[in-house]
């Protein structure tokens, strides 16, 4: 199969620093005047002729295809370059180097609202906007209803759109965007915006325009709605790809590279939130997610395994429990060996790591940390409050690329849905 | 297209399509289209091939017994490609062709600055008669009256009026575009359409200005009782001369204003000083012969003389609209280019 994009060798330079917001005719003219003589003196002393701190590569070396009906996702930090692929690929703005070939027409979804103007009506804004995509006037009449429908402001199409509500505001933008017919669609993390049943239309327009074979490329940093929709991703860093495979692959990939070690992977010696009257004896705390290297980011419903070391003075058989809190400090659970009484037949060792493996960690997407209790069968005594924090990520546990509301709730749970016939 | 039918399930929810003019081809995607009912259909890509010409397709159970009749068509990718993307173009090319596919967007861009320039105003459309009269009357007492300056004879208030009428779309037009593209900047970082399309339409909303004035200019003449004759029509084309070279002077300022946000502060400035470079308030005569070439290269002056002689019914001055003609398409061709060449820089610096 013939790709439907091939980029080859992208790369894009901004001019970033020390530089005055807009010119003047006189800094050109003394810079023109001033160029021999710079040049002439930047090669005597045999330095670059342009110094690279007034540059930066947006993109840089950046090759791949995309065959036509893939769904592709583009994941990566803020700053990435994920944005500006998407901007080089809809002829925003120039490549510094590099070629792009399209086999299909483009419209690009890079912001919700484009062109609307406040004063004019519902109708006019969607013509106008609907022009300012691409699509002709004929194609914008017949449609008309359809994107009324979809926006839900059958009444108020004749008002202008200063008077909506923000909500029919981005309804409305959406609907006009999401009508748009282009054999490649680039989507740039647009549907983070309305409401929990509004972004439920645009996860599943999204759904519809990935099933009638077009090509999607799908920025986002919202890793559920990446997972439901796309079969593909690429992920980017510092302007460079980095890694293509499949969704699964790269999240995980993801979710590693993201991982702050400091907080997974921590000496406990001399620890802050160690109680008054303690005696030391953990000695180290190591979180795992799946794998063999430490990492403060765990997947919903993935496996958390935590792995605290010891050093006892006499050999100790350990009772360990943990507290896993919210940020705010409020309890979610707590799973302590003192109630599942598993090591209580093992040897007693002076130096052990007790390993704590929850299967599959119901927590919601957030932040939380740990305080860990060390005891034998008579009691505690080493408490460390906040001994290490984790990272839950979204992840697709639903199936529906949506998640509950985090304020419900810190806790997960799975269920089964039936509908019995009275 | 290549016939394909539909042979039937094999299992509850399969169907196999069968290529009857050979393979499906690698680069062709077969789309198969069930209609449901009347008013819903559902496309579905054929994604697996069993052997070459034979495909199995996966469908809800519930969907395929509401199926009816079943239609196929393909598609396939062109040879070439549609668009490449390049840096270091070597020959920017005016893609004029581009600007013609977008001209739904050139006409929704300057309904929309006729409708927002009215909006919520008390008077409306009455501010576009009011503007020129006003200044008519204060020229005519200030110029015709107490400092005598002559007018070919004719009646100064039309004298002026006539003069004024393509000045004043030509000063609005080019003060408009010249700050269009910096006040679309949010359409410009976010869309991509050819950016020629903005200064030219901030120049088009000006036209129903300028053709309000040319009905008052025409009562004005009604009431002095100035003779008609057909060469009133050369209005047109002069009008449309001046059309061209607000655009041409407008995308140059435009662009120039993008980069150099000087240009907002030196152009009204500037064109204070054309006004009275141009022979509105006086007529050609009144400059002495060794300077009066300077004047005509002005191209807004062989247009307002031509205005004259259309409204007066006098013999036209050809050198001078010949020349206005030339400079205008001088100036149009430059800046085109230099628009071009600026162009790609717009998202970046605006």
């Amino acid at each position: 199969m013939r790709p439907i994009i091939k980029v080859e060798n992208l790369g894009k330079r901004y001019q970033i620093g020390q530089r005055e917001a807009y010119h003047t005719f006189r800094d050109s003219i003394m810079r023109a005047a001033k160029a021999p003589w710079h040049g002439l003196k930047s090669r005597l002393n045999g330095a670059e002729p342009q110094a690279d701190r007034n540059h930066v590569w947006a993109l840089s070396e950046v090759t791949f295809e995309v065959m036509p009906g893939e769904v592709l996702g583009v994941i990566g930090r803020n700053g990435a370059g994920k944005s500006t692929l998407l901007k080089v690929l809809s002829r925003i703005t120039e490549p510094t180097t590099g070629r792009i070939e399209l086999y299909g027409r483009v419209g690009s979804l890079l912001e919700v609202g484009t062109g609307f103007h406040p004063e004019l009506t519902g109708r006019e804004n969607i013509f106008l906007s609907g022009a300012i995509m691409g699509m002709r006037r004929i194609e914008i009449a017949q449609k008309f209803d359809q994107i009324v429908a979809f926006a839900e402001i059958e009444q108020f199409v004749d008002t202008p759109v200063k008077r909506y509500s923000s909500g029919m505001y981005v309804r409305l933008a959406f609907a006009v965007a999401a009508h748009l017919d282009p054999e490649i669609l680039l989507v740039d993390e647009v549907l983070a915006v309305g409401d929990a049943a509004f972004q439920k239309k645009c996860l599943g327009k999204m759904g519809d325009v990935a099933r009638e074979g077009r090509t999607v490329l799908f920025v986002s940093h919202n890793t559920a709605s990446i997972e439901a929709l796309c079969s593909a991703c690429l992920m980017f860093k510092n302007g460079r790809l980095i890694a293509r495979g499949t969704t699964l692959e790269i999240l995980s990939r993801y979710a590693a590279d993201d991982a702050d070690l400091g907080s997974a992977d921590r000496s406990l010696l001399e620890h802050s939130g160690r109680r008054n009257n303690c005696i030391p004896t953990m000695t180290r705390v190591e979180l795992r997610s799946g794998g063999a290297t430490p990492t403060g980011v765990v997947r919903m419903g993935a496996s958390l395994e935590i792995r605290v070391s010891y050093v006892a003075g006499s050999p100790l058989r350990p009772v360990l429990g943990a507290i896993v809190k919210t940020t705010y400090g409020a309890p979610v659970f707590c799973t302590s060996d003192r109630f599942c009484e598993k090591l209580v037949l093992c040897n007693p060792l002076v130096r052990g790591t007790v390993v704590c493996t929850i299967e599959k960690i119901p927590l919601m997407p957030g932040l939380y940390a740990i305080d860990l209790y060390l005891g034998d069968a008579n009691g505690d005594f080493d408490v460390i409050d906040g001994a290490a924090t984790f990272e839950v990520l979204a992840a697709d546990v639903t199936g529906s690329g949506r998640l509950p509301p985090a304020s419900l709730g810190p806790v997960y749970c799975q269920a089964n849905w039936r509908l019995l016939e009275d | 297209m290549a016939n394909v039918s539909i042979e039937g399930k094999s299992e509850p929810s399969q169907i196999i399509v069968t290529s009857q003019n050979g393979s499906f081809d690698t680069d062709q995607r077969a789309l198969v289209i069930l209609v449901i009912t009347e008013r819903r259909y559902e496309r579905w890509r054929v994604r697996r091939c069993v052997s070459k010409n034979v495909s199995h397709l996966n469908v809800p159970e519930e969907n395929l017994a509401l199926s009816g009749p079943l239609k196929t068509e393909t598609s396939e990718l062109p040879a070439e490609p549609i668009l490449t993307i390049e840096s270091a173009r070597r020959w920017i090319g005016l893609d004029l062709h581009e600007v013609w596919a977008h001209r739904d967007l050139f006409y929704f861009l300057v309904l929309r600055d006729i409708k927002i320039r009215y909006k919520q105003t008390a008077l409306g459309v009455a501010w576009a008669v009011l503007q020129p009269v006003l200044t008519m009357v204060v020229f005519t007492a200030i110029f015709g009256r107490l400092a005598g300056v002559p007018s070919d004879g004719k009646p100064y208030p039309i004298f002026v009026f006539a003069g004024l009428l393509p000045w004043n779309f030509f000063n609005q037009a080019v003060t408009n575009s010249s700050n269009s593209l910096v006040g679309n900047a949010a359409l410009i970082t976010k869309v991509y359409f050819p950016r020629l399309v903005i200064p030219s339409a901030a120049v088009g909303a000006g036209l129903i200005d300028f053709a309000i004035g040319s009905v008052l200019l025409f009562m004005m003449a009604f009431y002095y009782g100035v003779a008609f004759s057909v060469w009133i029509l050369m209005m047109v084309p002069l009008a449309l001369l001046t059309t061209l070279f607000a655009i041409s002077v407008g995308m140059w300022m435009s662009a120039l204003n993008v980069k150099y946000r000087d240009v907002r502060y030196a152009l009204p400035f500037l064109l204070q000083i054309w006004m009275y470079v141009t022979p509105i308030i006086y007529p050609v005569t009144f400059i002495p012969a060794r300077w009066r070439w300077l004047i005509v290269l002005n191209p807004l002056s062989g247009v307002i003389q031509g205005f004259r002689c259309a409204i007066f019914a006098q013999p036209f001055d050809w050198n001078a609209i010949a020349v206005s003609a030339g400079v205008t398409f001088l100036v149009l061709i430059c800046a085109a280019f230099v628009f071009r060449r600026m162009e790609r820089e717009f998202a970046d610096i605006i």
